[in-house]
């Protein structure tokens, strides 16, 4: 891999060399220019760190573990495999992290209601659960298709208080969620927060949302060089719009000789609509204002995706991905949806974790990462979420 | 160097001429390809013969964030004809030979930046396109954009909101070419029963920062005769109505002529509203 020293340049706040910036109609300048100034300013206030701290530890469960998994080590044969295991945090996943600092932050702007959208569910439900812990009020958009494919998750959502918005537009699935959220913002600007849920977006979304997921990878920087002694050879993470990858990748950024992969959803090929892989399969574009690589075809309309991990399921990327790959820091690479099912498999059965189906990708390309590494050195993986949300559709494929 | 055949500078002699005769301008909005490309173009015929002053037409969207369920659902219609921006452009060109009122193209950045950013202004202009909106390209991100819009001689018309501070109206102000686009309201294009509260007051705050310098259009929820002309008598001197014709669009799928009838005669009570004598 080429390597760069830490890209210093990120020109300006919002971008990302020439990734990023605020790609969005006129009425969302004044909100997005308020919330990157409250942002600023509680980012600094030591009393609103302190009470977030406290969310996350008391609330949310940190610090995850960062779990040797020896089983998996032995039979791949090669660098030690250490899970960092989101997957035990409430809700599930990782999306946690970030709607408390969000939801936080919009309590101390005064804002109460609280829009967000969602694909899978995930993002939706981590919302829903910091929306009631805080006493806001928490409406999600939600594909009408991925409603359908959701059920449970639609469930917990109402359960827990929230309002669910079917969207009928486009693809029905979570870009038509974002589109849609972002039309209610610009209706509601005035009373509402829109929560999004990974580092997409115009600034300073992926920004704050980088920075709110980060707590991941400074984490564990800390334990590998407890347990270890010595800094990873890699970063391996699944990347959606990259919100687990970009968090656990940060604290890493500086170290030149820790390898940092990023695990695209390489769905059935890599051919238009049949995968979620925008940084390998896609090209610059510009979409839910940012300028990132995007999934288009050749007159610029943005293409439908498809992976059997809806977490994954998005024609965009967050645009710091696309910086650090287009600067040589980041490798991309992808992982079909059958290495995905294999490699959840693998855990399930030489682990006992059932991985979710997003970070059985980070998992799959992990495994032959580590066969190619000698036995001194290690890797980890982030184990974004765990895999009972996606059961019903994992049973279908491997039957028992 | 573009198309010198074309006159430059359409859009404000446009402008200038309807202050001249104490009227507004009408600026008349069709999604390109919308349902067909031959309804369309009979359709963008009923609107120049209703009496729109200037004609603005959509290029279609995958991911229309800007606007609502009635040009979503004509973006959906064209896209899956098979509209494509360059087809849309050659479309443009079959009208300006044959009309003369100035023409002004919308479109989210991704298509153009899909084409090249020299590569679409230029067509647009041999096309005949004397002016272009870009709705999710704000003044901060559209440098190259608008060098370019300038060297091929497309007017760059900004949008301007009810919350945009008096700072940035002002660059807003300064940088835009042809009009200025002030949306009346909080949200995404779509026809309203009544004008958004703040309207009045935004078209006020705007013309008075304009000084006389570059014409204010209104847009977004604009969609009946009696909105024309309470924006136009507030000062403003344009009023752009879309999402009113699209739906007429929308409504008449299987009885296409008679979309052409209805489209012309909105249109002229439309027009009829922007004369201020007779208001």
């Amino acid at each position: 891999m080429k390597k760069h020293a830490e890209p210093r340049t990120y020109s300006k706040p919002g971008k990302f060399g020439k990734y990023g910036g605020q790609y969005v109609p006129e009425t969302l300048m004044e909100p997005l220019r308020a919330l990157e100034e409250a942002y600023n300013r509680f980012s600094r206030d030591p009393s609103f760190k302190k009470e977030l701290a406290g969310w996350l530890d008391d609330f949310a469960g940190r610090p995850t573990p960062l779990y040797l998994a020896s089983n998996l080590t032995r039979h791949v044969g090669g660098a030690r495999i250490y899970l960092k295991r989101e997957d035990l945090l409430h809700s599930g996943a990782h999306k946690i992290n970030n709607t408390l600092g969000q939801a936080l932050l919009a309590k101390k702007m005064g804002k109460r209601r609280i829009i967000a959208e969602t694909g899978a569910g995930q993002h939706g439900v981590a919302t829903a659960m910091a929306c009631a812990a805080l006493g806001l009020h928490a409406e999600v958009y939600m594909g009408s298709e991925d409603m359908d494919r959701q059920k449970l998750n639609v469930y917990r959502m109402k359960m827990l208080g929230a309002k669910v918005h079917p969207v009928e537009s486009g693809s029905k699935t979570l870009k038509d969620a974002i589109s849609e959220a972002l039309r209610d913002w610009v209706t509601n600007v005035q009373d509402t927060y829109y929560l999004l849920g990974s580092v997409v977006g115009p600034h300073p979304y992926p920004t704050m949302v980088r920075d709110y997921q980060s707590v991941i990878g400074k984490e564990a920087r800390k334990q590998i060089l407890r347990q270890e002694g010595k800094l990873p050879k890699a970063i391996v993470a699944c990347v959606g719009g990259g919100s687990n990858s970009i968090g656990i990748f940060h604290s890493f950024l500086h170290e030149v000789d820790v390898d940092l992969y990023g695990v695209e959803a390489g769905g059935e090929s890599l051919s238009p609509g049949q995968n979620a892989a925008p940084l390998v399969a896609g090209r610059e574009g510009v979409l839910h204002g940012m300028m990132t690589y995007v999934l288009q075809d050749e007159v610029g309309q943005v293409q439908t995706t498809r992976s059997i991990s809806a977490g994954l399921d998005y024609p965009g990327v967050g645009p710091e991905h696309a910086f650090l790959m287009t600067a040589g820091r980041a490798k991309y690479v992808t992982v079909s949806n059958e290495e995905a099912l294999e490699a959840f498999e693998s855990l399930s059965q030489l682990e006992g974790i059932m991985p979710a189906l997003e970070s059985a990708h980070a998992i799959s390309y992990a495994m032959k990462l580590a066969k190619s590494l000698g036995t001194k050195d290690s890797i980890i993986v982030n184990l974004s979420g765990r895999g009972d949300k996606d059961l019903e559709i994992i049973a279908k494929h491997l039957p028992r | 160097m573009p198309n010198t055949s074309h006159d430059d500078d359409r859009i404000e002699a446009k402008f200038g001429e309807l202050r001249g005769l104490r009227e507004g301008a009408l600026i008349a909005y069709l999604t390109g390809g919308d349902p067909d490309p031959k309804t369309f173009l009979a359709n963008s015929t009923a609107l120049i013969e209703g009496g729109a002053d200037i004609v603005e037409i959509g290029i279609p969207f995958s991911d229309p964030i800007a606007d609502g369920p009635v040009i979503q659902a004509s973006s959906m219609r064209a896209l899956s004809n098979g509209t494509t921006p360059l087809r849309i452009l050659d479309m443009i060109r079959e009208l300006s030979t044959e009309f003369p009122v100035p023409f002004v193209v919308l479109s989210y950045y991704n298509p153009i930046l899909a084409m090249g950013l020299g590569r679409f202004l230029q067509k647009a202009r041999e096309s005949g396109v004397d002016g272009i909106v870009v709705p999710d390209l704000p003044v901060e991100e559209s440098e190259e954009f608008r060098n370019l819009s300038l060297k091929h001689n497309v007017d760059t018309i900004y949008l301007a909101a009810p919350n945009t501070s008096r700072t940035r109206l002002r660059t807003v102000l300064d940088k835009s070419k042809g009009f200025l686009y002030l949306v009346s309201l909080y949200g995404v294009t779509g026809p309203r029963d009544s004008l958004s509260p703040q309207a009045l007051e935004a078209v006020r705050a705007v013309k008075s920062l304009a000084r006389g310098k570059i014409p204010v259009s209104v847009g977004f929820g604009i969609s009946q005769p009696e909105h024309v002309s309470a924006v136009i008598q507030s000062g403003a001197d344009g009023a752009i109505v879309g999402s009113a014709l699209v739906r007429i669009v929308g409504n008449h799928l299987d009885d296409p002529s008679d979309a052409e009838t209805q489209l012309k005669k909105t249109v002229q009570s439309l027009k009829e509203a922007t004369r201020l004598s007779s208001n």
